[in-house]
């Protein structure tokens, strides 16, 4: 955690990198009041860098008018804020909100739609900032990622802390957005550290004070408990990691199974999670905010239809294939439904998706409302092992057949050219 | 309740019974075991609604009586305690908890009443047949790798089983699994009784309890079903288990009979190769090419990332040249069934089903369906 400046502790300048020795509040070089100050500074190389306000950021950033307004990117009356901007959250609203309640907790905000190829084309500048830094990048999505730092201190004449400083610094300057970055010895303190100090931040925890810190955080922080878990933690009376640090491994796994070795550990401040540069994607799925809540099986139907198209084509397109199948509802007074089923071979075919999307549907069509609809697969292989001939069900076969002629006819004459009829129902 | 145990018998029973008890149970009574002692026996039960076991064990009773206990940790209890001591089992009716003490441990635990135990009707099992462990050992080792896990299609979550005739018209008890990528069916000699028996479909988790039961059983097991239940009863050890409802695939459709390309090959020698090819690829699921010429079998697989595997083996094959592809996990799942040293396979093309048969078994037949590669 950040202290105020003591002349024991390593501290620099955050804007000009200078290293401080006397017991100051400011920088006696710059005079910025930025100084940053830990035992463990210049030993610490795994960090979260999170973009502020992503979205929000970028639509001011390119329209300056903007700047002193309350924002919110997120669409239709239906939908949810995607991103707000700072000034928006004095208001209460908060991403993932859905927009009824932030138009009325914020009435006077601008809304905009999202438009995500601009926001991913920042993205892809950004990263490419990290990559310049270190091989070791894991993007966990459009906005963060973690770094690992490691054995650069050579590389950049200087330590992951002051480098960071720097990129911090670069990022607002070459691209026009800030970022709050956390640093710490493990990627679930390093998160946590991120959070902390928002927006433009610059956050540690050290070895030294990760269990005393943790402690009096409520045990939602720690990665993996979500609402679920964690009001089934709080009916068992553990609301605070601190909790956690007195329990044994042995009681926890078996209260909680695999959650509860993390709960252990992470409560401990240990997490041997490595940052890993891959990023191939675990799960693609496609959902959508219904007009209105619906309960009927036959327009649901028609939905999800649409969705598994789009969702196929994202897996053609990426040369996947999956073997598990989640079909995801939301119900009108918000609980999320899901079911998933795996299959003996992987498959990319919107049919098929389809086939086992209804399945799923079927037995949810009980009368309850839903008001968002989406399908996900994971568990990928390429697309070599898709759709192979089937013994049994030779009726699939054909469905395949008829898929991946109709793909050839849209590969030549545009996407919209030939379609099912179910389309047009 | 109050009864005598050596630790080893009681440890014994408990592993078998515990096994079929699911970790997570909505219904509390169905983490419970059911123990009742009388007699100088006692009988402990176990199920998870579609499996039913029970087994017999001597013991010394001082005080009939029975209750159900929860099945995982008395038998964690019992597995920890001193090999070779002797175990008192003690339901205090008053105090509503079981004791159990061995030397100088003692534990207490919360039980639920014997007569909130569900009980399987089993109705009436028209059908009954002995047959050999050996043989039913067999009979699920050949087929069980095949078994569909794909819930949708739940009529393939089994093996199923049913009286046939082979092919010179003997008579066979018959098993079949089927994923929809590989078929495997197995024959055995058809047991007396077993003839009027429906076709039927034995869930997997049954077959796999089933199978770990008998492992060091030589004996017969009795056999006996209806279309909806099937018991397996041997030693001191009852299963039933609930049956699939549905209607297994007229799978002799899916055997291919023009299949004229025929390639013998010691099954070992192929196995360890395939296996070493596939090495190159880290992925879950890899494909092997064969490419076949007079006497001669090469094996490759290529990987995009990883680089490329080849292995040349000298076969017996007198047709002409040609290469079809096969997921080597799956091709290396039949190889492990075939036991006699030479595996006939016979190719139609690169796209159609290909056949695998054991030489010294004429009860073994499995069928791959080829990959792209």
């Amino acid at each position: 955690m950040n202290t105020e400046p003591k002349t024991d502790q390593p501290t620099f300048c955050r804007d000009c990198l200078t290293d401080i020795q006397e017991s100051s509040s400011s920088c006696p070089n710059c005079a910025s009041p930025r100084l940053i100050s830990h035992d463990e500074i210049h030993d610490l190389n795994i960090a979260h860098i999170d973009c502020d306000a992503f979205y929000a950021s970028i639509e001011k950033r390119d329209n300056p008018e903007l700047n002193t307004r309350p924002l919110i990117v997120g669409g239709g009356k239906r939908g949810v804020v995607s991103t707000c901007c700072y000034i928006a959250r004095t208001f209460g609203v908060k991403s993932a909100m859905p927009m009824f309640k932030a138009n009325k907790l914020c009435p006077n905000a601008i809304v905009i739609p999202p438009n995500m190829k601009k926001y991913s084309d920042v993205s892809k500048e950004v990263r490419e900032i990290f990559d310049a830094l270190t091989p070791i990048v894991e993007p966990i999505s459009i906005d963060e990622a973690f770094l690992d730092l490691s054995g650069t201190r050579k590389l950049h004449g200087m330590s992951a802390a002051k480098i960071l400083c720097m990129t911090a610094k670069k990022i607002e300057r070459e691209i026009g957005i800030t970022v709050s970055i956390g640093l710490s010895y493990n990627k679930f303190l390093a998160k946590l550290a991120s959070d902390m100090n928002k927006p433009n931040g610059f956050s540690i925890i050290g070895r030294s004070e990760a269990q005393k810190f943790l402690a009096t955080q409520p045990i939602s922080k720690i990665w993996g408990v979500g609402k679920v878990l964690n009001s089934k933690m709080n009916r068992a009376g553990i609301t605070q990691i601190g909790q956690l640090q007195k329990m044994e491994l042995r009681k926890l796994v078996k209260d909680y199974g695999v959650m509860g070795d993390r709960l252990y550990y992470f409560s401990r401040g240990e997490d041997s999670r490595v940052v890993t540069p891959q990023n191939k994607a675990k799960s693609v799925s496609n959902e959508i905010t219904l007009e209105q809540d619906i309960s009927d099986y036959n327009i649901l139907k028609q939905n999800l239809w649409r969705l598994c198209e789009k969702l196929s084509s994202r897996l053609k397109e990426k040369h996947l294939s999956a073997k598990t199948v989640t079909l995801k509802l939301k119900t009108s007074n918000f609980r999320t439904v899901s079911r998933a089923v795996t299959l003996d071979g992987y498959t990319q075919m919107a049919e098929i998706l389809y086939d086992q999307g209804i399945r799923l549907l079927k037995p949810e069509c009980n009368g309850l409302e839903y008001r968002l609809i989406g399908i996900g697969v994971s568990n990928f292989s390429d697309d070599q092992f898709s759709d192979l001939p089937d013994l049994i069900d030779r009726s699939k076969e054909n469905k395949i057949k008829a898929e991946k002629a109709m793909d050839k006819i849209r590969g030549k004459f545009g996407a919209g050219i030939i379609n099912k009829g179910r389309n047009f129902t | 309740m109050k009864l005598n145990i050596e630790r080893g018998a009681l440890l014994k029973s408990l592993g078998h019974i515990q096994s079929v008890v699911e970790r997570r149970n909505t219904i509390p009574i169905l983490s419970n075991v059911l123990l009742e002692g009388e007699d100088g026996r006692l009988n402990l039960a176990a199920t998870d609604l579609d499996i039913a076991i029970g087994e017999t064990v001597a013991v010394e009773t001082e005080e009939a009586g029975g209750i159900t206990a929860p099945a995982h940790t008395l038998y964690d209890i019992v597995r920890k305690l001193p090999e070779g001591s002797q175990v008192e089992l003690y339901y205090d009716v008053d105090s509503g908890r079981l004791t159990i003490s061995a030397g100088r441990s003692r534990f207490t635990l919360a039980c639920l009443p014997r007569e909130d135990f569900p009980i399987m009707s089993e109705g009436e099992l028209p059908v009954s047949f002995k047959v050999t462990g050996v043989n039913l050992k067999r009979l699920i080792d050949k087929t069980r790798f095949a078994v569909s896990t794909e819930e949708t299609r739940y009529y393939l979550n089994g093996i199923y089983l049913h009286a046939a005739s082979d092919d010179n018209g003997e008579a066979v008890l018959r098993g079949v699994a089927t994923d929809g990528h590989r078929l495997a069916r197995f024959d055995v000699d058809q047991p007396d009784g077993a003839a009027d028996m429906p076709g039927i479909i034995v869930p997997r988790k049954a077959v796999g309890e089933l199978r770990k039961l008998i492992d060091e059983y030589e004996g017969d097991v009795e056999v006996s079903l209806s279309d909806t239940k099937i018991r397996f009863s041997f030693a001191d050890i009852v299963l039933t288990s609930k049956l699939i409802d549905g209607t297994f695939p007229d799978y002799s459709r899916v055997i291919p009979e023009g299949n004229d390309k025929n390639m013998e090959v010691d099954s070992k020698i192929l196995a360890e190769a395939v296996d070493r090819v596939s090495t190159i690829s880290t992925d879950k699921t890899r494909s092997v090419k064969l490419a076949m010429q007079a006497g001669q079998l090469n094996l490759s697989v290529n990987s995009p990332e990883h680089g490329t595997a080849r292995e040349e083996l000298s076969v017996s094959y007198e047709s002409e040249e040609m290469e079809i592809g096969f997921n080597s996990r799956y091709l290396l799942d039949i190889l492990a069934q075939i036991e006699g040293d030479v595996v006939q396979v016979s190719f139609a093309d690169a796209a159609a089903p290909t056949i695998l048969k054991d030489l010294t078994d004429e009860g073994a037949l499995y069928v791959l369906m080829p990959m792209r590669v």
